[in-house]
């Protein structure tokens, strides 16, 4: 049988070969033919990760680091390797219950699966990291601690100033043009200067590409590390501001709604910039940011809308000066110009009230600026804009004026280094004409002569008038960035460049700059007065109009104080703006005072201290708003709720 | 000493001693390529086995000790108790079914002092041991239907057991006996039927029922046109005509859906969808994907030893037992597994050779039973991983992890060398 049988051996070995030839033509196919196994294969083992850089720090005038970095911690949890630990120990140290144990367990679970990590307690204070590092070995390998950056604003200070970063929006993500390089998670500027500056800031992400498992998780280096880039440090940036000025002014508009803006006029960097009431910036980062943010977004005091740039004010009798600077520059007055002033000005139909009326307070132009006589300036800006070698108010005079008044940095953004600077407003010829259908003249627009009608001004522009008053017809635009570290950009370009914007002899500079310093030595701005120090400054007192129920009504008038000095050559040109409080010389010249005395003196004297303090304590915020509002007048976070303890 | 030394290894077929050996290395080393991960402390993990490639090293122990203890038994142990081990392996069986550990949704492990124990694989051995018994045996005479049914009936009845417990993968490999008894007698013609039966199920599950039927009718109508002259003259061949036409479409419209909604289960009849490319379920196809990608991965030359990505970091499920030779196709790639597989061809046609050898028709069965059941093995386990059978969970002989298996093929293996080296004795 079984010879009968043999060729049956050779069937048998055909079937063998024949499917082991069918396997080997198959795994031809599947290893040499075709090329996607081998990217299949990438795309599952492979992970590409972002190595995110240092962000930049950002430094003030004496180099103190006022935005930095911060390592905090993160216990995360990975479920599946929770064993035997001592629960009770572990929330001992976190101050929190089995039951709260359990129900973060839990939530860790749906949230990433039991193999992955999940953060189990973020951003820990740092007594609890420093107990949970010493018997982090009793809670391994189911626990550990994972560092983390976070921004933190170790002056708690300056907060519309620097800025935030949040996590890119789904809407930025779409915009592949400007947020092309980032990925759904990463952080970004969104205000300030981490906006502004958010390039040089950023660094250069690395890229590192690992080997994952099944369930995602890292398992070391692919090819050794060989396609790898690694991450470049965010540039520091290095500020004009100085953080003690800063932190000054903050306190001193504590319970005042408002803004300071201090510049160098020799720079045009920006010394201080504070809109108040403000709050500590270290809200906006970590874990609590979304809830902080909301509350702040909400508050009734307003404290992330940046006063400074962003609210417009009539700028009231502080902008007599300018309106002498275009009447000196074009000619239509000299410094021994007078006036006749009676107490009114009745050069129109309707009389504008002057505050003086003994006769010769307004004799030439020191006189009539240092007693903020009404009716000269109401005068000199007719002669302006009525002048005859512009053709009159309508064919050129209007237009002229406005053009002086564009580059004095009105009117328009004036270019500052942080977003969402207003425009203000100054009216020219189109307004007029649309506003009053061509009937119109230099009498329609006369209150502009004394800083009020329809002329609206930023805290910033204000003080940058100050500078050009300063500098003697020139400005550099503000800024706060004086130095990059490693600059390889344009962006300081524009801040480099001198603007002369008038071109006056000095002695008619001269009759200006004193008739501002006899408003401190003797005039309404006394208050102001600094030991040692020539100041010179200007009070007013804008009108406020609001709509209350439909009906324009006046309401309590903003005060506001411009001042440089030294007067001789200055180094610090000042806007203050309180609104809503009265007299500019009461409330906002005693703040100027202060921040002129701190910046050049470094410190306030003994005298003072009592002013300080009492104008510390000053509230001018409605109380009926102040009780609504979450930000406490005296503690600027009591209320929210704070990363670190 | 050297004398009884030369005497201990007499008759030792060493060629498939080495090729055994081969196949357990490679497959230690699959394994630990499998499971080791950069930092894993080795000797530890040989020493205090918790790791597959340890256990399965212990495994390798054990299964030496098993190989010397039958090569020094006596080769007529073996036929004497054949009919006794099937009867043992039966009983085993329906012990499973009673008292059966469940592992991975089949019923067919019995947990021994700690150690999980698959009797199916063992019975595949005594299965042999009782088909070369029979089949040898004086009275048998092969040419008889009778016993052809007795022969299939003993291949059969552990097969339809170790269905009950779920694990049809083991027992599709019971029909890798109808090889044996091919060899031993068995009409070609049934080989024949077996693949017209494989297509008429393809297509009873690919084409339309009604379709299908319509067809049948049409085939049967016109083979009765063109041998009507036949029928004529023997209207016998009418009757087998319409038979064989009655059976095909009862077959297509009732046994097949019948044994699609009622015998198998609900994740067999979706892989073998998935295969047929019936269905696209991402998580059904996704263990053939992972392992089609881990292979194709390979390319020519393989990404070298401990290398491969898609091995090492769990992308193939089963990594260790049914999907081991995705660690051969990725870090060796086509060159490696060419020569894998020609070590098994090596393999199977080595015990051919000996099974040819023999005088005892016992020996020759067994011996192309042993072939028959490590070739079923073989062809279904690599035709799963590269996506040309569904996925069926049967291990690659003495490649895949497990004690179950790695024993039972050392086993069948060396009592085939027992038997072989006694050959020139005269067995039933």
């Amino acid at each position: 049988m079984s010879v009968f049988n043999q060729p049956r051996k050779r069937v048998i070995q055909m079937i063998i070969l024949g499917m082991v030839i069918l396997i080997i033509t198959r795994l031809f196919f599947l290893q040499v033919v075709e090329k996607k196994y081998a990217k299949l294969a990438d795309a599952n083992a492979v992970l590409r990760k972002v190595i995110y850089p240092s962000r930049g720090i950002i430094y003030d005038r004496q180099n103190r680091s006022i935005l930095g970095n911060d390592v905090l911690y993160d216990l995360v949890v990975t479920p599946a390797s929770v064993k035997s630990i001592d629960t009770g120990y572990l929330c001992n140290i976190l101050k929190i219950d089995k039951e709260e144990f359990r129900k973060r367990i839990v939530t860790a679970i749906i949230k990433n699966g039991r193999v992955r990590q999940s953060v189990f307690a973020p951003l820990l204070a740092p007594e609890v990291f420093g107990q949970l590092q010493e018997s982090m070995y009793l809670f391994q390998p189911g626990f550990e601690l994972v560092p983390r950056q976070i921004r933190s604003y170790p002056y708690s200070a300056a907060a519309n100033i620097l800025g935030y970063i949040a996590e890119i929006s789904p809407a930025m993500l779409k915009d592949t043009g400007t947020y092309a390089s980032y990925n759904s998670g990463d952080y970004l500027g969104f205000t300030g200067l981490e906006k502004t500056y958010e390039t040089v800031l950023m660094g250069q992400r690395g890229i590192q590409y690992l080997v994952k498992d099944n369930l995602n998780r890292p398992q070391g280096a692919y090819e050794n590390g060989e396609f790898d880039s690694a991450a470049v440090a965010g540039r520091n940036l290095r500020l004009s501001l100085d953080i003690e000025l800063q932190v000054l002014g903050e306190k001193l508009m504590k319970g005042k709604s408002g803004s300071i803006v201090a510049i160098d006029p020799q720079t045009g960097g920006i010394l201080a910039m504070v809109s108040g009431p403000s709050f500590d910036p270290n809200l906006l980062t970590g874990s609590y940011r979304s809830a902080n943010f909301s509350k702040l977004y909400t508050d009734t005091t307003k404290p992330l809308f940046n006063r400074a740039i962003q609210a417009t004010y009539p700028p009231g009798s502080t902008f007599k000066p300018m309106i002498a600077l275009v009447g000196l520059d074009e000619g239509v007055i000299t410094p021994s110009f007078g006036y006749p002033c009676g107490g009114a000005y009745y050069g129109c139909s309707r009389p504008i009230k002057c505050e003086h009326h003994d006769a010769g307070h307004a004799a030439n132009l020191r006189l009539a600026l240092s007693h903020s006589c009404n009716s000269y300036f109401s005068h000199v800006y007719r002669l302006s804009v009525d002048a005859g070698k512009f053709g009159g108010i309508k064919v050129g005079g209007m237009q002229k004026w406005a053009d002086y008044m564009n580059n004095f940095g009105f009117g328009h953004k004036i270019g500052v280094d942080i977003p969402s600077e207003g425009r203000g407003l100054v009216p020219d010829k189109k307004y007029y004409d649309a506003r009053y259908k061509g009937s119109w003249n230099s009498c329609t627009s006369v209150f502009l002569g004394i800083g009020q009608g329809e002329l609206l001004l930023t805290p910033l522009q204000m003080a940058n008038a100050m500078c050009i008053v300063a500098n003697r017809g020139s400005y550099y635009i503000p800024h706060f960035v004086s130095s990059i570290d490693n600059d390889n950009t344009h962006l300081l370009d524009k801040y480099k460049q001198k603007h002369d914007v008038a071109h006056i002899s000095d002695t008619a500079y001269s009759a200006v700059i004193h008739g501002m310093t006899d408003v401190v030595e003797s005039g309404t701005g006394r208050i102001a007065q600094i030991e040692g120090i020539t100041v010179g400054g200007k009070t007013g007192t804008a009108e406020n109009y609001g709509i209350v129920n439909g009906v324009r009504t006046k309401l309590k008038n903003h005060a506001v104080f411009v001042a440089f000095a030294p007067a001789e050559k200055a180094r610090i040109a000042i806007a203050v703006i309180v609104e809503n409080s009265g007299f500019g010389a009461k409330y906002a010249a005693p703040i100027a005072s202060l921040m002129m005395e701190k910046y050049l003196k470094d410190s306030i004297s003994t005298k003072r201290q009592p002013l300080l303090k009492s104008v510390m304590e000053t509230v001018t915020i409605d109380q009926a708003m102040l009780a609504k509002s979450h930000l406490d007048s005296l503690n600027q976070n009591a209320v929210i709720k704070k990363n670190k303890p | 000493m050297n004398r009884s030394q030369a005497k201990l290894t007499q008759g030792i077929d060493w060629p498939i001693v080495g090729l055994y050996l081969a196949l357990v290395i490679i497959g230690i080393m699959s394994i630990f390529a499998a499971e080791y991960r950069g930092d894993d402390n080795v000797w530890q993990d040989i020493l205090h086995p918790s790791k597959n490639y340890s256990r399965q090293l212990i495994w390798f122990g054990v299964s030496i000790v098993l190989a010397a203890v039958i090569w020094l038994t006596d080769s007529k142990f073996f036929t004497a108790t054949a009919n006794l081990m099937y009867a043992g392996g039966l009983l085993l069986l329906l012990l499973v079914l009673g008292i059966g550990k469940d592992v991975k949704g089949s019923h067919s492990w019995l947990v021994i002092g700690g150690f999980q124990f698959q009797p199916a694989e063992l019975t595949k051995l005594c299965t042999n041991l009782a088909l070369a018994k029979y089949l040898s045996s004086q009275e048998t005479d092969f040419t008889k239907l009778r016993s052809r049914l007795i022969a299939a009936a003993l291949a059969l009845i552990p097969a339809g057991i170790i269905i009950l417990q779920d694990e049809t993968g083991l027992a599709l490999v019971y029909f890798s006996f109808f090889l044996v008894m091919f060899r031993e007698g068995l009409p070609g013609v049934l080989l024949v039927i077996a693949f017209s039966g494989i297509v008429l199920v393809l297509s009873a599950l690919l084409v339309d029922r009604t379709i299908l039927f319509i067809i049948f009718t049409v085939i049967t109508a016109l083979v009765i046109y063109f041998m009507r002259r036949e029928i004529k003259r023997k209207r016998s061949k009418l009757a087998l005509i319409l038979g064989v036409y009655a059976f095909c479409g009862l077959f297509v419209m009732f046994i097949v859906p019948f044994v699609f909604t009622k015998v198998l289960k609900d994740y067999q009849v979706r892989r073998i969808e998935v295969m047929l490319g019936k269905e696209n379920d991402p998580k059904a196809t996704y263990n053939t994907r992972q392992s089609m990608i881990a292979i194709g991965s390979g390319g020519f030359w393989g990404k070298g030893y401990l290398k491969g990505t898609q091995t090492r970091y769990d992308f193939v499920p089963e990594q260790s037992t049914d999907f081991i030779f995705c660690t051969v196709g990725e870090d060796f790639g086509f060159f490696g597994s060419v020569i894998f597989l020609g070590i098994y061809v090596a393999l199977l046609f080595r015990i051919i050779f000996v099974a040819e050898r023999q005088r005892s028709t016992f020996t020759r069965v067994y011996a192309y039973g042993v072939a028959s059941i490590i070739f079923f093995h073989l062809a279904i386990n690599i035709a799963m991983t590269i996506g040309l059978a569904p996925v069926i969970g049967i291990p690659l002989p003495l490649v895949s992890y497990g004690g179950s298996s790695l024993m039972t093929f050392t086993m069948l293996i060396f009592i085939l060398l027992r038997l072989d080296a006694d050959r020139q004795m005269v067995l039933r």
